[in-house]
């Protein structure tokens, strides 16, 4: 079956090769069959594609250890929904994922413009294909998923344990569907620059793409930063690490471009700025794709390197240098229409809101490759740490959270002085009693930057929900429904509008959760015995028992040892919770010979975070049983001696299953002394309020987004008549 | 539209503005940065003195945990030609710390061995793509 891969993936490379081709011959001799023939190249390449995925997910599920993939990243005890994700754990899987992600987005895109913007598509055509083509050459010339061992081993390495995690199975999907989906608008925006045509119907699609690729992306972030919070007990978020920022700088740039599109539409103005943002948003994708594949920059989420820099460096030169050539060559056609009327005005607004989101994205630019600047001007690789990120990203937050509260409600040209009085009046008195309970009723008022954000977030508030307000009594006035359904049917009527807003509400509730738990949350690092408490915030935390597994552990990890605590947690002597964290450990990647029941347990540990979550606050707790570490492999376990002396009783010369065997019922007396006799513990407690608020308004942002993104009832009624048109002049046409 | 004069003006000092930020943007990054090493750069440094954050793989065999809660640990490159320098970290180490993983800490060598500061370990997210054993990935 690997031949049968490889070939797949040549194939995959002919067909890309041939889609760009056919479609730019097509373009250039008004060829219409060629130009049809490069669209069915990208299905096409889209089936192949997904062959290839199938052929070596069978591998992994059927743990062939003779592909290399599946031996450095899978094994027997891998859990099976593990070992479909180990597929992506792997470097070449990872490439397989975002190719084949990308055939089929192309494949979608492609096939709604179908029938519009006919000039325009072939060469989007021809570039999405062009990113097909450089993705399938990596993975047939440079780093095959397809490889073969030269001697098959009986078992695998097995999936990193810190990977396995439900969110393992859809963070590193949604993530590369937002990085892949980055290639459409920049598809289109090549396209439209090449023909000079950027008018309306080129806005309506890029725009409808650059929010699906920003919800993708968004997501997956927000994936990550929770995975991070609640599995890697990194203690959270968000660590200005380089491969978070790599994905966040795309997301800037693209919630710009969405916002300045509008003055685009609604003005004629800034249409270089938008060409630039659409290009520069998928470029900085590129980058984010090459800083976790080049180990170019040291990052938490350690990519050592895999030979690939040099061609993705050569993919963002040619990108760099194709953009900034059509914007420079194209500029005639993407003169503005008007010019700014009034700083006090919607189009003024939205111009802070860009320059600010690029500001940001500078800031994290800069921060996030320092080490490279700083080895280019001073000689030595420095790197900034997450308070200098904070110093500038904090307040430009802040900014852009007042912005989102303006910009909705603001005239456009030209705000006078009665139309702010109107729309101003009742978020400003919101922002005003928030900040009055600031300092009386909720204890916030230590923090002034929290403060601030807490006003600048009630003044979102209250300005959307005046809008939503004053949008469902107009609507009840002309059509009496009952509140719910004007509501219902305002939005519906104004998808994009009012999707938009719920963004904003999402956004300003995400920002709550994130001043409330960076600024207020207590965490105590020490060590417990049995019986013992200690204070966390406001609540006691007592450590009531030990608890202990073997083999079925209870997240279902394949762990073969789970060693956990059980703490009840008490808020002035009512209880609140149970907690029940706990540390898994896993086989060593290969089991010697008399140290049989050691090397079972002597892979790597991971913690398991307990975890009780609600919209006051989180409490999170970690554990490390401390015992002794193993002279062997220098892995911490419990009861040192009884591990040795399960070693010491397992004869070397009997065979090794029954080695096995016994190991296992001497891991369970190991077990079983530990829930006895405990010994102390080393625990991470966190108490952290409003945590609960980011992921909510996640969720929020999510379903705006997927508001303003479903298509009108007037659209779909549109594309239902055409076709009845269609129909009508075929059989006219025949008659 | 608006006059071009006052058009000029704005740009001016629009411009003025983004250079003035981007300049104390750029001092302070070189200001508030750490020099990042590897333990044999940290060694061939030689001098103790300003803070480094120091990046490397935990050397088999070489963590002991004091009852204090201090752990002692061997920091050693990540291409491993056998230098390894030694780390005195007190405090709760994250979950994924073990032999053999890569991470990164903070502190300042004193007296030939790397003082690390309470809280800023990191390691290193396993997603790891390395290359194959051989060379060859």
């Amino acid at each position: 079956m690997a031949f049968a891969g490889h070939l797949v993936m040549v194939v995959a490379l002919v067909v890309c090769l041939y889609g760009i081709g056919a479609a730019l011959y097509g373009a250039r001799h008004g060829r219409r069959d060629w130009v049809d023939s490069g669209r069915r190249s990208v299905y096409c390449l889209a089936v192949v594609l997904t062959l290839g995925m199938v052929i070596l997910e069978v591998a992994f599920v059927r743990n062939d250890f003779s592909y290399t993939a599946v031996a450095n990243t899978s094994s027997t005890t891998t859990p099976l929904l593990y070992r479909v994700a180990a597929m992506w754990s792997s470097q070449e899987g990872s490439l397989l994922l975002w190719v084949w992600l990308l055939s089929i987005w192309s494949s979608a895109a492609i096939y709604l413009t179908r029938n519009r913007l006919r000039d325009v598509v072939p060469y989007a055509t021809s570039v999405l294909l062009g990113f097909g083509a450089f993705f399938t050459t990596l993975l047939v010339f440079l780093d095959s998923p397809f490889g073969q061992m030269s001697s098959v081993p009986t078992d695998g390495a097995g999936l990193d344990p810190l990977l396995r995690n439900p969110s393992m199975l859809i963070h590193p999907p949604m993530l590369y569907s937002g990085y892949t989906f980055f290639s459409i608008p920049f598809a289109f925006a090549v396209g439209a620059l090449i023909v000079r045509r950027v008018d309306a119907d080129w806005i309506r699609i890029t725009r409808r793409f650059a929010l699906a690729s920003w919800m993708f992306l968004g997501i997956g972030i927000l994936l990550g930063a929770r995975w991070s919070y609640y599995e890697l007990g990194w203690g959270g978020y968000w660590g200005w690490d380089p491969v978070e920022n790599a994905a966040l700088m795309p997301w800037l740039i693209s919630t710009a471009f969405l916002h300045s599109v509008m003055i685009q539409e609604k003005r004629g103005m800034l249409k270089i700025w938008n060409a630039s943002l659409v290009l520069g948003a998928s470029t900085l994708a590129i980058v984010g794709t090459f800083l976790v594949r080049s180990g170019v920059l040291d990052s938490i989420h350690a990519f050592t390197g895999g030979g690939l820099g040099v061609p993705f460096v050569a993919l963002i030169a040619t990108m760099v240098a194709g953009s900034v050539y059509l914007v420079v060559t194209r500029r005639e056609v993407l003169r503005s229409e008007h010019s700014l009327d009034s700083l006090f005005s919607r189009e003024a607004a939205f111009l802070l809101n860009n320059i600010i989101l690029v500001g940001l994205c500078f800031v994290i630019f800069w921060g996030t490759f320092f080490p490279l600047i700083s080895q280019a001007v001073t000689g030595t690789s420095a790197k900034v740490g997450p308070p200098w990120f904070d110093r500038y990203t904090v307040p430009l937050a802040l900014i852009l959270v007042l912005l989102s509260g303006i910009g909705p409600v603001i005239a456009w040209r030209r705000a006078t002085l009665a139309n702010a009085r109107r729309n101003f009046a009742l978020p400003v008195a919101a922002a005003g009693a928030m900040a009055i309970a600031a300092y009386t009723v909720v204890p916030i008022g230590s923090s002034v930057p929290t403060v601030i954000l807490f006003c600048c977030a009630m003044f979102v508030l209250a300005s959307i929900g005046q809008e939503f307000w004053r949008g469902t009594r107009a609507r009840r006035a002309m059509s009496s429904e009952a509140p719910p359904l004007a509501l219902l049917s305002m939005v519906r009527r104004n998808r994009r509008r009012y999707g938009g807003y719920i963004v904003h509400t999402g956004i300003a509730v995400l920002f709550i959760g994130v001043a409330a738990s960076s600024t207020f949350q207590h965490e105590q690092e020490l060590s417990l015995q049995v019986g013992q408490s200690t204070h966390v915030g406001a609540y006691t935390m007592r450590y009531v028992k030990a608890t202990s597994h073997v083999v079925n552990d209870p997240s279902h990890t394949g762990a073969t040892l789970t060693l956990g605590a059980v703490l009840r947690v008490t808020r002035d002597g009512k209880y609140v919770a149970t907690l029940r964290p706990a540390a898994d450990y896993y086989p060593a990647s290969s089991i010697l010979s008399g140290q049989v029941v050691a090397d079972l347990i002597s892979g790597d540990a991971v913690q398991q975070v307990a975890l009780k979550s609600s919209l006051r606050r989180d409490l999170w707790a970690a554990i490390k049983p401390l015992g002794t570490t193993l002279p062997s492999t220098g892995v911490q376990v419990p009861e040192e001696s009884l591990v040795a002396l399960g070693d010491t009783t397992i004869l070397p010369s009997t065979p090794q299953e029954k080695q096995l065997e016994a190991a296992y019922i001497e891991l369970g007396a190991i077990a079983d002394a530990y829930r006895r006799n405990p010994p102390p513990a080393s625990f991470t407690l966190i108490s952290s309020p409003l945590v609960m608020w980011i992921w909510l308004g996640g969720l929020i942002v999510l379903l705006g987004g997927l508001t303003a993104i479903w298509p009108p009832p007037a659209a779909r009624r549109g594309r239902i008549r055409a076709r009845y048109f269609a129909r009508v002049a075929q059989e006219l046409g025949r008659a | 539209m608006t006059h071009p004069r006052k058009r000029h003006v704005r740009l001016v000092v629009s411009l003025t503005l983004a250079v003035l930020l981007a300049s104390g943007l750029i001092y302070t990054s070189f200001a508030a940065s750490d020099p990042a090493l590897t333990p044999s750069q940290l060694l061939a440094r030689g001098r103790d003195g300003g803070n480094v954050q120091l990046t490397g793989t935990v050397v088999k065999r070489s963590i002991t945990n004091h009852a204090d809660g201090v752990v002692d640990f061997r920091l050693a490159d990540r291409a491993g030609d056998g230098v390894s320098v030694p780390v005195v970290y007190s405090g709760s180490v994250p979950a994924a710390f073990a032999t053999g993983r890569e991470l990164i800490v903070t502190g300042r060598l004193h007296g030939g061995a790397f003082d690390a500061q309470p809280g800023s370990m990191i390691t290193k997210c396993p997603s790891k793509y390395s290359a194959a054993p051989n060379g060859s990935a």
